[in-house]
């Protein structure tokens, strides 16, 4: 995973100290200490949760597969090689075990075959964001909040992968290609699919009254933190 | 003036670098793709605000007291794990399997011409009846030990459970390499029990050793929850059926496939 634009070198410092101790921890595991994994797992934890929660969209998934990347990692870590980033590979990891459960979850729920949610007739109107924090904004919000997560459920695993770790965890294309295996291109192209996806079927709730009205005409977003 | 695809706008607002400052150049000048822009950036803005449940620092050390106990002695050398005797049963397995498939589909080849493109299909599917019900066999065996492992009123606190686990950990990769097979042949019944199974069998594979009477009731509760032995059961039973009618009759047809995909 790419770290975010506009880093500190202070922040850069603490980085690469804390890339120089993971290669530590690693060494000193691959030599019989059970422990030093330890350091390990509890500096990338938080991390690890926050995309596999992303991918899986529940907790009780997003823990299973943290737990699963690690004990995976432990396991190869002879593949490791010291040159890369553990945080990334095991990353990687995290990221490959939540598209196979998310796979498999998808194959239940076909057999299961119970209709869409997002089926249901709601008045998109409803569940526009507004400025007044009224009670039914509140539960409108609630319900754009469902809609979202139906919306997120919608896309392939491969779209939802896409989608994750260039939207919210800023990963390069290339990381991002080597998740799915495929090439950069058809990386570019799933992500673009994925956002596509959830804006036709977002935009009538989000779109109407666009929370970019605040936005100056023209004003340019900031590039991601990395290039695509 | 030619405006802006959806693809660059969506490219340019996820930080795509092709022709960037020409696409800034164009949203200055034209309102329309602005305004899209902004469309897609509501969306994008929306989800934003998903929230992640917070997970306090104390939350990597509940990791490891979850993952220590199951975690090996060494950490895995990569290709040498491959060397392990015990990798060599699934590997053993599959190769099987593979060699089967293809003598079967050499010998039907050297049939008449007139021979029917079925029997190909026919001895192979043969090949993989035979892997898949030895498969279940032995998976039923594991489960009905564990699920039928009795709670130790007193006595030692821990229950050790690490011939049952190996076995799990053997037959996990074969698993895999059937229920892949099963859906690749559109056989949804036979994948989804496979699958259902392979859950169970990476509970218990990713069980440590030792395990408390607690975690024991749970692994059963789990076996019990699913109906995973009465599944296991009644597809190899209908696969042993099947074993003996394709050694007189003709393979199941893609209708009868579909048929128990249905039932």
């Amino acid at each position: 995973m790419s770290e975010s634009a506009g880093s500190t070198p202070d922040r850069e410092a603490l980085q690469s100290a804390a890339r120089e101790s993971d290669a530590l921890a690693v060494e000193r595991t691959l030599a019989g200490e059970r422990d030093a994994f330890r350091v390990l797992v509890e500096r990338h934890s938080q991390q690890l949760f926050r995309l596999a929660y992303r991918m899986t969209g529940n907790e009780h998934d997003a823990e299973e597969v943290v737990q699963e990347a690690f004990l995976r990692a432990y396991r190869n870590l002879g593949q490791f090689g010291s040159r890369a980033n553990f945080g990334t590979w095991a990353y990687r990891i995290a990221a490959n075990y939540a598209i196979d459960r998310m796979r498999q979850k998808r194959t239940e729920d076909a057999r299961r075959s119970t209709p869409s949610s997002l089926a249901e007739e709601q008045d998109p109107l409803d569940l526009v964001a507004d400025d007044r924090p009224t009670p039914d904004r509140l539960a409108g919000n609630s319900e754009l909040r469902k809609k979202m997560e139906e919306a997120l459920k919608e896309l392939s695993s491969s779209e939802r992968t896409a989608f994750v770790m260039r939207h919210w965890e800023g990963c390069a294309i290339e990381e991002i290609a080597a998740v799915l295996e495929s090439t950069t291109s058809a990386a570019k192209n799933t992500v673009f699919r994925s956002v596509q996806k959830l804006r036709r079927a977002l935009e009538p709730y989000v779109g109407a009254r666009g929370a970019l009205q605040a936005k100056a005409a023209g004003a340019a977003p900031e590039p991601r933190g990395t290039e695509l | 003036m030619k405006h802006l695809t959806e693809e660059e706008l969506v490219g340019y607002r996820e930080g795509e670098i092709t022709q960037r400052e020409a696409i800034a150049e164009h949203l200055t000048s034209c309102t329309a793709c602005r305004t899209e822009l902004e469309r897609i950036e509501a969306v994008l803005s929306a989800l934003d605000n998903l929230p992640v449940p917070e997970r306090g620092p104390e939350y990597g050390r509940a990791v490891w007291q979850k993952i220590a106990p199951q975690l090996p002695e060494k950490a895995g050398r990569g290709w040498r794990a491959w060397l392990e005797p015990r990798r060599w049963v699934a590997i053993g397995a599959m190769v099987a399997v593979v060699i089967g498939a293809f003598v079967a589909g050499r010998w039907t080849k050297k049939l008449d011409a007139g021979t029917p493109a079925a029997s190909v299909a026919q001895v192979k599917e043969r090949v993989l009846v035979v892997a898949v019900g030895e498969h279940l066999g032995k998976s039923e065996m594991v489960l009905m030990e564990l699920a039928n492992a009795t709670l130790p009123v007193s006595g030692p606190k821990q229950i050790n459970i690490s011939a049952e686990q190996k076995r799990a950990e053997d037959l996990l990769d074969a698993n895999r390499l059937y229920r892949e097979t099963a859906q690749q042949d559109g056989d949804a019944a036979l994948a989804s029990v496979l699958d259902d199974l392979e859950r169970v069998l990476m509970d218990v594979a990713h069980s440590p050793e030792e395990i408390t009477p607690a975690k024991l009731e749970s692994l059963q509760k789990r076996i019990e929850a699913h109906g995973i032995l009465f599944k296991v059961r009644v597809v190899g039973k209908e696969l042993q059926e099947k074993q003996k009618t394709t050694n007189s009759a003709p393979a199941a047809t893609d209708s009868k496939v579909r048929e128990r995909n249905k039932a």
